[in-house]
């Protein structure tokens, strides 16, 4: 159902009257602004002052931000390199025929889908530091990725298992019709169909890895984007415009990944009829012991 | 390692920090379900500018990572705008201002799920109420939400259970919730580090793993039949 639906075409005396809504709530919306600058002005953030270390220059660029958005960048990649195959190979392997495979791969899954990801990043970060020897630098990337990758990997392993399951039925049936072996059905068949099915939400997923990363900066201490507005903020005293520039980084580049990932899913929809996709919608909401997109009207 | 357990439990307050946790969560939660559903009247009205101010707040929100908003909260909102949120000691200001980060971030996900469940309203159903005389806010209110609400209690439970492990986040401006306490131990008992872990794992799988099968029970009970 469109939202049109849900009311007729306005006549004369509604679109008057939507007129008249939509001034009040322009007014209120311009008197919340106003007084949120007014706000802001008083402390002194307004002036060019405080913004010109972003706007004036490549300076701060440069020394604070540039560099922890590299960071991000790396956690983030690695991250998403390393997940890729580990959820891949959980996916497949709670779609198992024997009990004695699937079960594990699913408590794993589960697991690792209820706990907190910030949890896990303090666990390994404390582990290396026991365990192995690592540069302070360095064991926080370590720390960081190995937090994502435990909770992504067992995300993408759902999504994997949705990808496979969302191809027809017609395709395994005419596989081992043809004599194919259980085996030569996942990798010949399945899987290649699976992968552009996936791909998505793999994209999508890699946002919610981006927006993970700051934890791992606010929490421990990883020098990556975020990590970086406190120094900068205390170099220039000018914490709101940092926190707005920083904020506008990452909404930046997560835009760009999420409408990257709708128009891919769009491309795929329509390239082929018939071809499955598995959206990339509301990744970051699967909870442990639901079934992917599954539960209501999704 | 019984013994080790006991005293774990003696010296730190676990289960206070959990109940904190789960403070956070419970209000954060109320607060999201309101203004994510005043957020999706907002997106499906018929006045342009509401739909797009609904639009662009979810695009910014949804986009910007939950540790930012959080950040933002204590060290913009408190320590630069000097925004206390009506308490006097720290500990309450930066419970306050958690709540107010997570409501209006989690706020985006309920938005979206009760707009997919709206879509799955059939159209007769708005149609009908509008030829018999409804208006917009009855329509929405008395037909067409109540429905969507029950097509969308299983995406709204994932929500809530994300919401319950996003809280931890609140560790980032020194909430005393469970990551936060959870930070101190493994500091201080680092050669105990695989049972404080287990602890606090095994603690939200505990508070996340009922509340979705409980949850999974009753969306399939509510579920309207078509």
């Amino acid at each position: 159902m469109s939202s049109a639906v849900l009311y007729d075409t306005p006549g004369p005396k509604a679109k008057a009257r939507n007129v008249l809504y939509a001034v009040l709530f322009l007014v209120l919306l311009a008197l919340l602004v106003w007084w949120v600058l007014n706000a802001m002005a008083e402390k002194g953030q307004l002036s060019w002052l405080r913004w010109q270390p972003y706007l004036g220059g490549t300076e701060a660029w440069e020394t604070y931000l540039l560099p922890g958005l590299q960071n991000t960048a790396k956690a983030a990649g690695l991250s998403i390199l390393i997940a890729l195959p580990i959820g891949a190979f959980f996916g497949i392997a709670r779609l198992s025929d024997h009990r004695w495979i699937s079960w594990p791969a699913s408590v794993v899954v589960e697991f690792f889908r209820a706990v907190p990801v910030l949890i896990l990043m303090l666990s390994a970060n404390v582990a290396y530091s026991q365990f192995a020897d690592f540069p302070t630098d360095t064991r926080y990337l370590y720390a960081v990725v190995t937090g994502l990758v435990l909770y992504n990997g067992s995300v993408l392993a759902e999504v994997v298992r949705a990808g496979i399951l969302s191809i027809p039925r017609g395709q395994s049936e005419a596989a081992l019709a043809v004599g194919m072996r259980k085996g030569q059905l996942m990798t010949n068949v399945l899987l290649p169909q699976a992968v552009t099915a996936m791909l998505p939400a793999i994209v999508s997923q890699l946002v919610v890895i981006v927006k993970d990363t700051a934890i791992g900066g606010a929490v421990l201490g990883f020098p990556e984007l975020i990590n970086s507005v406190r120094p900068a903020a205390a170099y220039y005293f000018n914490v709101i415009p940092t926190l707005i520039v920083v904020a506008a980084i990452y909404i930046a580049v997560n835009f760009v990944l999420t409408s990257f990932a709708s128009w891919l899913e769009k491309w795929l929809r329509t390239r082929k009829r018939g071809t499955s996709v598995v959206a990339g919608d509301m990744i970051e909401e699967q909870a442990p012991g639901m079934r992917f997109g599954g539960g209501g009207g999704i | 390692m019984i013994e080790e357990l006991a005293t774990l439990f003696e010296e730190y307050r676990i289960l206070g920090a959990f109940w904190v946790t789960v403070q956070l969560t419970v209000l954060s939660a109320i607060g999201s379900l309101i203004w994510g559903t005043v957020l999706v009247a907002m997106r499906v009205s018929p006045v342009p500018v509401m739909r797009w101010f609904g639009t662009a707040y979810i695009n910014v929100v949804r986009n910007t990572p939950l540790t930012v908003i959080i950040v933002a909260t204590s060290l913009g909102l408190w320590q630069t705008m000097g925004v206390t949120m009506g308490a006097e000691r720290f500990d309450t200001i930066g419970f306050r201002l958690a709540v107010l980060g997570f409501i209006a971030y989690t706020a985006c996900f309920v938005c979206e799920s009760l707009r997919s469940g709206i879509n799955t309203v059939q159209v007769g159903q708005s149609e009908a109420a509008r030829a018999l005389g409804l208006g917009f806010a009855q329509v929405l209110g008395h037909i067409v939400l109540p429905q969507a609400f029950r097509s969308v209690i299983g995406p709204l439970a994932s929500v809530m259970i994300a919401l319950t492990k996003n809280t931890t986040i609140a560790a980032a401006i020194g909430v005393g919730e469970a990551a936060l306490l959870m930070k101190e131990m493994i500091e201080n008992e680092a050669d105990l580090l695989f049972l404080i872990t287990g602890i606090f794992a095994l603690g939200f799988v505990c508070l996340t793993l009922p509340t979705g099968l409980i949850l999974g029970w009753i969306s399939n009970r509510v579920a309207v039949k078509r």
